[in-house]
């Protein structure tokens, strides 16, 4: 073989092995929209009735439990740990921290990004434990909200550190203090900083380990920030392998609401990052 | 500023350093939050696992295989086998897919079909791990069950250490791709022009200049991925038929460091030297992840050092 019979081969695999992973991609995507659509368009009412008493028997009932669950866990976690990343991400990129300092930060937070899902379960759990309360709601927020917080300070990071430098310049040059000049630098990054917001929504909508031992796991719906809840990647866990088809039938419709939770939440991320890079000097296109 | 300079300035000034200096504390709370989070994991899990490890031996726990908490039997032999087996065989086949697909987004494609992948590879990335497994349940584990598993000589239910692996397979790709992709788009223009211009062929430029200026990021990707099937929970817990045994084929069902937490969490409660046993798992699966994560950050460091872009 000599080598531009190499040079092609080589091609022809490397096209092969990304026409694989995109139809892999394509092929998730079109089995869960396809079977769970099919659940959904038969009967809808399943997504917004609460399961009965006998729901893990006989299906009585519909997953709305799940659903409200979701939201009520996914929404204020994303508003603490929103306020957490930004703050950290503020406090590494401006003048309040040295150098060194935030490489050591940097280097915790990418450990903490690394970190298993159900290290972050186990953990709260502990806590839950140790301090005799129940598994509920509350510790559920707890736990996506510790899951999602290295995430978003991640991508917060980077969208200022994409801000022009001439903006931080100007306002130190107006006279601004530390805090209103880290403001205004948050500001000119906004879009990417939303982006990052969306990442971290659509990752705690669509984990299960941290909130598998933490939330309750319970077939109710929840009454109170203190009581036993569940999530729709909790339920589609447990359903997956139900031997009652109905049940099985509601994890597709579970996974079509979540799957097009996430592909919206990416079109809008990808929208606002792909603005902000158009209005950054010697930004990335996207 | 004391008060004795205070009468000279804008009425407004006083207010504003109160913010400044307010805002300042709150934002080194914030930037110490990330260390305190960490050391905070580390005590906690290391803490609650002591009951079990002044008990047992660590030699013993890891080399034992019978794992039965009803008798106070805590052997993790099983799970290290299974976990290991599924990592080594997931890197098997993600890597060179992976690496195949980041040279074709960074080398080869162009344009819109360059946007349209890496588009495509960030929704692969996104795709919730629970949605991986149901799908798995109706393609995989039927394919495998059916035809590979009897192909190979082999009977299974398609339930196993190799369905997980092929799973997981895909799961991670996304995640090395983008890394590797960042690591061969940073590398300077200048080194393919060069190389080309000696008479390269494109594949021996990627070969033997771009591979190997950018291999320090490309294995810190690798690195990183491995810490990341290492950690998998879900789909493992979905998919490997979790039964605490030494496996003795890819297709046998099997255990993994995480499903062990999974599926014996239920019964933690009342027993407390097994609920110090399933932390101590996780004191594991920090302790390798962590090991990973630091491997990958220095192999990057050098890869910064060695390119001064």
């Amino acid at each position: 073989m000599d080598r531009y019979a190499k040079g092609w081969l080589v091609a022809f695999l490397a096209r092969g092995a990304a026409a694989l992973v995109v139809a892999v991609m394509l092929l998730v995507v079109a089995v869960t929209i396809f079977r769970g659509g099919r659940v959904l368009l038969t009967d809808p009412s399943v997504a917004i009735t609460p399961p009965g008493a006998r729901y893990t028997l006989e299906a009585e009932g519909g997953f709305f439990h799940a659903i409200v669950g979701s939201l009520f866990i996914v929404i204020p976690a994303t508003v603490v740990s929103t306020i957490l990343a930004i703050s950290t991400a503020t406090y590494l990129q401006s003048d309040y921290s040295s150098e060194r300092f935030s490489e050591a930060v940097n280097m915790f937070l990418n450990v903490l990004w690394g970190t298993p899902p159900i290290v972050y379960g186990v953990f709260v759990l502990t806590v839950i434990i140790a301090i005799g309360a129940r598994t509920s709601l509350f510790f559920g927020i707890v736990a996506i909200a510790i899951f999602q917080y290295p995430i978003m300070t991640r991508y917060t990071d980077e969208a200022l550190n994409g801000a022009p430098d001439s903006v931080r310049e100007a306002s130190y040059g107006l006279g601004a203090t530390r805090f209103e000049t880290a403001v205004i630098t948050a500001r000119s990054a906004l879009p990417g900083v939303i982006a990052g917001i969306i990442m971290g929504f659509a990752r705690g909508i669509g984990d299960a380990a941290t909130v598998l031992f933490t939330a309750g796991r319970s077939n109710t719906m929840p009454s109170g920030p203190f009581d036993g809840s569940t999530t729709l990647p909790i339920l589609i866990f447990d359903n997956a392998r139900a031997p009652n088809d109905e049940l099985r039938a509601q994890a597709y419709a579970a996974s079509f609401l979540l799957i097009v939770a996430v592909l919206v939440l990416i079109v809008v991320s990808k929208r606002l990052a792909g603005r902000y890079a158009r209005y950054t000097p010697g930004g990335r296109h996207s | 500023m004391d008060g004795s300079t205070e009468s000279g300035r804008h009425p407004r000034l006083g207010r504003r350093l109160l913010t400044e200096r307010l805002s300042s504390y709150w934002l080194t709370v914030a930037g110490y939050f990330a260390i305190a989070l960490f050391v905070l994991i580390v005590l906690l899990l290391l803490y609650e696992s002591l009951p079990l490890l002044s008990e047992y031996s660590l030699v013993q726990l890891l080399t034992s295989s019978n794992w039965d908490p009803a008798q106070n039997e805590f052997g993790f032999l099983p799970a290290i086998v299974g976990t290991i087996y599924v990592t080594a065989l997931t890197m098997a086949m993600g890597t060179p897919l992976a690496i195949l697909t980041a040279i074709y987004i960074a080398e080869f494609a162009e344009g819109r079909t360059k946007r349209l992948v890496s588009s495509f590879i960030d929704v692969l990335a996104a795709i919730p791990s629970v949605i991986f497994g149901l799908v798995a349940l109706i393609v995989v584990v039927p394919f495998v069950g059916d035809y590979l598993a009897p192909a190979v000589g082999s009977s299974a239910t398609g339930l196993g250490i190799f369905t997980v692996s092929l799973v997981m397979a895909i799961v991670i790709t996304p995640f090395m791709i983008s890394l590797s992709v960042e690591s061969l788009e940073a590398l300077p223009d200048e080194l393919r022009e060069t190389s080309l211009g000696v008479g390269a062929t494109k594949w021996e430029t990627i070969r033997h200049v771009l591979l190997r200026a950018a291999g320090p990021g490309i294995f810190s990707a690798v690195l990183l991925g491995f810490g990341r099937v290492f950690g998998a929970t879900i789909v493992p817990a979905m998919l490997i038929g979790s039964q605490m045994q030494l496996p003795d084929s890819p297709f046998a069902t099997g255990q993994t460091l995480p499903t062990l937490i999974v599926n014996d969490f239920g019964e933690l409660m009342s027993l407390p030297l097994t609920q110090s046993a399933l932390i101590f798992v996780g004191v594991i699966l920090v302790v390798v992840v962590w090991l990973f994560n630091f491997t990958a950050m220095l192999a990057r460091r050098r890869l910064k050092r060695r390119w001064q872009y």
